[in-house]
């Protein structure tokens, strides 16, 4: 028992927090298998929740990159919904029919442009002109859902060929299927965008570990001035966190636009919020400095499982999903700044 | 010459300046482009009260709302240096108690209570779940806008919850008063209400501590509990001011439309009034702020919209040029650019100081 | 560039609103020599290191580098680094999310990737060599401060450096950590290595230095071998006036002899504080002076601010005026008719966007009530009153205290609490970075309130300062009260021989 409690203290808090989510995650599941049945022991069930919400996790990791660095950006869900519209209307042309359709590779790029764009400025004017991060990403925000119904105004479904198949294409786990009700072995299955999202969880979690910048990326949000007289270019470190978040939000915004298939205005909305709270639960502090990519995606994970427990419990009144939501919202903030003040202490 | 140019530059470094600025701007723009902007005419409304309409009208009207919750807002920011994400959420849950206590759960019909009653118990939710973000900021020391996702999170919900997620209608006239006219008054009341919550304030700011307190602890919150005052207590304080702005903002809402719709109402009015702070030349980080400036702001922001929807622009492509005007507002208000504009000046200037 | 130098400043000016920090300030380091930088409290000794390590810019100046033709071109904390300058600071200047060894090899280094084993295996080496007891892999912030300074000295000594800046790195040492510290220079010192040292503490200056520069209020006075200026020479150009210039202040004086001149105004036993401090007895007199003496960090801050209710408070009863009361918060005391002019002016003491009036008022007017505002007209009287009464210099009422200087923030806040006509006021440190005029002023101030009737206790750094003004010294160590000192024992000697403890008897 010492040797825990030792262990414990001894424990970074980044590792500390991560740990606390994961096992909250698990005990969660557990909770969902016993009282609500067997459905959630398919492989599927989770699978599902990674299929809907790959380009949450995108964006979250994004979120969680500047928020380590002691910054934050709501503009990401604006940058999503404008991302999908851009790519949409590419793609397919709404308002003239007769056009050639477009190259998915190209919509892609498109997202990776818009994303790498809204970085740049951003990051430009957080790091180097010393502007909150709050104002700017809200005018980023303001910007990319006033551009959405510039670019187009109406909801519409792309019916471009090479998308759609794109849109459909399904990976199967072997051996993780399941029979359904006739007999039949359904396989388990996911979409493109998980590849995509576990893919860039992996690529982060790397930097973030074993690669300098990863580094200096807490460095900057555990204490911004000891961090430049370390000799971290602390303006650099930032303009890159920014950078990194609005591009990861492009390519969310392509994930999440080859979920739905659809361009509209109202899409992804209030995305931002959830990709903070996600970062907030996987034990990413918003005060900077600590935090963990494997952590928001259970923080994703979470956040996703409490909507589908609350779902299949028969609450489905719309309010119960905010409602639960935020009530573990706040249980996960008050927890760590209780711990962060007895730590503190000790 | 000189002492000429130095009454300028005076008033240039007044905190005033911007809002006033950007107003005269905005004025001028409008005299430019459509002078007709500024036609006011007299009529009468579908219940036959007489009224004034025309762009300035919609101004006052719609950005009362904004400048009522300006004034809580700016106390939050000058006391916590973070702002309230919420209000916009408790407006719906503030709204959503006015039309319970009138009409009951799910009902429709005249109202069963009076309007103060049910705007007394509003004020009152209001006030707690403003308690409830003071108690996450001031006692767990969690970052404004954290502590405040929370409750923009759950509010709406809280706010269908309340009324079974039905939508009571009330059919009385006299509701309407809040949000529209006054019969035989041609003003749009929330005018009004916003000269009245801004006396309330002057007279709090002017007969008690709360300006003093406010930016001290805003500014130095260790110095401030050094001088005997409780920092924690003054953060919570502004939260529940703010409260009591939502509450009022929430009758004026549900009044325009007799009604609720939960996940429309008041969207996006916390960047407004965010904005309509930072606009009035007050530092987001908190510490001395300017009460005037920050609802001259919120006026400043309708004027813009009301414009822009003079040109045409549409409701939902509004957002991408106010994005243009914060950023460029920001921009130049932003330290480093000041120090680097005033840098140049200098440099363009004699040396005045000599090196030895 | 003489031969030897590896650094040569040049005509360094720097300067900040309000305040000329850095005049044509020259100074020289040589291979292998330990060099003090001495001066008061804004002398301008961390402004010249910021400068040098590329925290400010100059505004004037030149630095060369041996090795280097032209003049080094020094704009950030990176370039400083590249220089071959390294720094431990005064405050810490780490990370404390970070591991012991991340904070040691962070922000220098060629290549992309981090390896931990590498990193933990070399950095476990110098903490063994050094003797520091931390793990590589432990987060910093679990360390005590003593450990995260040895943390910070091992990271400089580690790079490569031709020039080591220490900027007071010993104030959070005990004497065996200093004698490593010691041990390490004199290594660093054979190796060819240049090291300016910074510090408060004249033994260690006189134990390990060889050359003096001494600055005072931002001007070079000069540059000293060690063996050619004697301890109390170095004072003297370090205050810029000789010694028994100031001594005699206290015999202005008069003793209070008015109403209740021999009772208790305040009296502890047994106060403790969640500050760390051991409980501790205390009493003052009507119209007496005393102090709290001990080094820094031995708890005398501590003690007053247990008193004031500033620190949680934990045990122990307090007596006002004989009746006992509770202090729980800083207005308790207030209340109680206590006021405290606190250690550190920026954090603790001054509004910094607030108008001198205001900042002046706070305290009275947080006494009065939030519900009873002096008019315009008070508060302009009593602005009016202290400015003139403590010769504040400010352009008017209305000016931000923050762009005065900090001998007139001081004035400030000290007029901030005499408008609160306390009967008991606690100064802790209240001549520290202030210039010598203004800290007479101050002393003779003290004395006078304390004539008066009022109770003062003064805290201060400069012991000569203390003995001026005081008639009795609670002396500190290790957070303990281990002696008090009045009437002929009050002597520099006594002092020193209680704060290093046993030898009472024999002095």
């Amino acid at each position: 028992m010492d040797n825990i409690k030792k262990k414990l203290k001894n424990m970074s808090d980044t590792n500390l927090l991560l740990t606390i989510t994961i096992v909250v995650f698990f005990i969660m599941y557990l909770g969902a298998i016993i009282f609500q049945g067997a459905g959630w022991l398919k492989a599927q069930a989770l699978f599902n929740i990674l299929n809907a919400q790959a380009a949450l996790i995108i964006t979250s990791c994004g979120m969680s990159l500047v928020m380590i660095t002691g910054g934050i950006d709501i503009s990401v869900g604006g940058v999503v919904a404008l991302v999908s519209m851009c790519c949409a209307v590419y793609l397919d042309h709404p308002d003239n029919p007769d056009a050639a359709d477009g190259n998915v590779f190209i919509a892609f790029l498109i997202a990776i442009l818009i994303g790498l764009a809204f970085g740049v400025v951003q990051g430009y004017l957080v790091a180097y002109l010393d502007i909150q991060p709050f104002i700017i990403s809200l005018a980023g925000m303001f910007f990319a859902r006033g551009m959405t119904t510039i670019v187009h105004t109406n909801p519409f479904n792309v019916e471009n060929e090479a998308f759609k198949a794109l849109k459909n294409t399904r990976i199967n786990i072997p051996g993780l299927g399941s029979v359904n009700k006739k007999g039949k072995y359904v396989p388990a299955y996911i979409e493109i965008g998980v590849v995509v999202a576990l893919l860039i969880v992996i690529l982060l979690y790397v930097a973030l570990k074993w690669m300098k910048v990863g580094r200096n990326f807490y460095a900057v949000g555990g204490n911004k001035q000891s961090a430049l007289m370390l000799g971290i270019n602390v303006k650099q470190t930032k303009f890159l966190a920014h950078l990194l978040c609005s591009l990861l939000a492009g390519i969310g915004g392509f994930v999440y636009f080859l979920h739905v298939g659809s361009g509209s205005a109202s899409h992804a909305s209030g995305m931002e919020m959830n990709a903070i709270a996600s970062s907030i639960i996987g034990g990413t502090m918003l005060t900077g400095g600590v935090g963990n990519i494997i952590g928001t995606l259970f923080g994703v994970l979470s956040l996703s499982t409490i909507q589908n427990i609350v779902s299949s419990a028969g609450l489905d009144q719309a309010w119960w999903t905010g409602i639960t939501v935020a009530a573990m919202l706040c249980v996960f903030l008050v927890v760590q700044s209780v711990i962060m003040a007895r730590k503190a202490k000790a | 010459m000189r002492s000429k140019s130095f009454s300028i530059a005076d008033l240039v470094r007044k905190q005033i300046f911007i809002p006033i600025a950007a107003l005269l701007l905005l004025a001028l723009f409008n005299l430019i482009a459509d002078p007709s902007f500024y036609k006011i005419s007299f009529g009468y409304n579908s219940a036959g009260n007489p009224v004034l309409t025309g762009y300035l009208m919609t101004i006052l009207d719609y950005g009362s709302e904004v400048a009522i919750l300006a004034i809580g807002m700016t106390l939050v920011t000058a006391a916590s240096g973070g702002q309230d994400i919420s209000v916009g959420a408790a407006i719906a849950i503030a709204g959503s108690v006015i039309l319970r206590v009138l009409v009951g759960r799910g009902g429709s019909g005249p109202m069963q209570r009076p309007v103060i009653l049910a705007f007394l118990v509003a004020v009152l939710v209001a006030m707690i779940f403003g308690a409830f973000n003071g108690v996450l900021v001031a006692w767990f020391r969690i970052q404004p806008m954290v502590a405040t996702l929370i409750l923009y999170t759950a509010g709406r919900s809280i706010a269908a919850w309340i009324n079974n997620n039905e939508l009571p209608i009330v059919t009385d006239e006299s509701f309407t008063y809040f949000g529209g006219f006054i019969p035989g008054i041609p003003i749009p009341t929330p005018f009004f209400i916003v000269i009245i919550c801004g006396i309330l304030i002057f007279c709090a700011l002017k007969f008690t501590n709360l300006r003093l307190y406010t930016q001290a602890v805003g500014i130095n919150e260790s110095s401030s509990r050094l001088n005997g005052l409780n920092p924690e207590f003054i953060k919570f304080l502004s939260f529940v001011i703010l409260g009591v702005c939502v509450a009022v903002v929430a009758l004026i809402k549900v009044s325009r439309i007799s009604t609720i719709n939960y996940s429309v109402i008041a969207k996006d009015i916390e960047m407004d009034a965010i904005l309509a702070v930072a606009l009035g030349g007050n530092a987001l980080g908190g510490g001395k702020f300017n009460m005037t400036a920050s609802i001259l702001g919120a006026y400043v922001i309708q004027f813009l919209t009301t414009t822009l929807y003079k040109f045409n622009v549409s409701a939902d492509a509004l957002p991408a040029y106010k994005a243009v005007v914060i950023i460029a507002l920001v921009v130049l208000s932003a330290p480093t650019v000041r120090e680097k504009i005033s840098s140049l000046t200098k440099k363009s200037r004699p040396a005045v100081k000599g090196v030895s | 560039m003489k031969e030897k130098s590896v650094l040569e400043m040049r005509g360094i000016y720097k300067s900040f609103p309000g305040v000329r920090a850095l005049q044509d300030v020259d100074f020289t380091l040589c291979e292998g020599e330990v060099h003090a930088l001495m001066g008061e409290n804004g002398a301008g000794k961390s402004t010249l290191i910021k400068v040098l390590t590329g925290v400010y810019e100059k505004d004037g100046g030149e630095i060369f580098i041996k090795g280097m033709d032209q003049a080094a071109v020094i704009r950030s904390p990176q370039d400083a680094q590249r220089l071959g300058i390294s720094t431990v600071y005064q405050e810490i200047t780490l990370c404390p999310n970070l591991s012991v060894a991340e904070n040691m090899y962070i922000g220098r280094g060629s290549g992309q990737t981090q390896n931990w084993k590498k990193m933990n295996a070399d950095a476990n080496k110098i903490l063994r060599a050094l003797d520091i007891p931390a793990e590589a892999t432990q987060q910093l912030s679990t360390c005590s401060i003593a450990i995260q300074q040895m943390v910070a000295i091992a990271r400089a000594v580690d790079m490569d450096c031709k020039v080591l800046i220490l900027d007071e790195p010993t104030s959070s040492l005990d004497d065996n950590e200093v004698a490593k510290l010691f041990g390490l220079m004199r290594d660093l010192r054979k190796r060819g290595v240049g090291i300016i040292f910074v510090t408060h503490f004249l033994d260690q200056v006189y134990e390990i230095c060889d050359k003096i520069t001494v600055l005072r209020d931002g001007k070079l006075v000069g540059e000293y071998v060690i063996e050619d200026l004697p301890r109390v020479q170095l004072v003297s150009k370090m205050l810029g006036k000789e010694l028994d210039d100031m001594s005699d202040i206290k015999s202005e004086a008069q003793e209070y002899h008015g109403p209740g001149a021999n009772s208790y105004v305040f009296e502890a036993s047994g106060l403790q504080s969640n500050a760390g401090i051991k409980p501790f007895d205390f009493y003052i007199k009507r119209g007496e002076v005393n102090g709290f003496t001990g080094l820094l960090g031995s708890g005398r801050s501590e003690c007053v601010r247990a008193i004031f209710g500033a620190d949680r408070v934990i045990g122990g009863t307090v007596r006002k005026d004989g009746k006992e009361v509770k202090i729980k918060a800083p207005i308790d005391a207030m209340k109680q008719g206590i006021a405290y002019l606190p250690e550190d002016r920026k954090i603790d003491g001054i509004i910094g966007d607030l108008s001198v009036r205001d900042n002046i008022i706070l305290a009275a007017q947080v006494l009065k009530g939030f519900f009873k505002p002096f008019s315009k007209a008070e508060a302009e009287k009593f602005a009016d009153e202290y400015i003139k009464l403590l010769e504040v210099k400010t352009a008017s009422a209305d000016t931000p205290i923050k762009s005065l200087s900090g001998g007139n923030q001081q004035k400030v806040i000290l007029g901030r609490w005499l408008l609160t006509h306390p009967d008991y006021l606690i100064l802790d440190e209240p001549t520290r970075g202030i210039d010598v005029g203004t800290k007479i002023e101050i002393q003779k101030l003290v004395l006078k309130l304390a004539s008066e009737g009022m109770s003062v206790t003064f805290i201060s750094s400069e012991t000569d300062e203390m003995l001026r003004t005081c008639s009795r010294l609670v002396v500190m160590r290790d957070r303990k009260v281990v002696g008090e000192l009045s009437g002929d024992e009050l002597t520099q000697n006594m002092i020193m021989s209680t704060i290093a403890g046993g030898e009472t008897d024999n002095a």
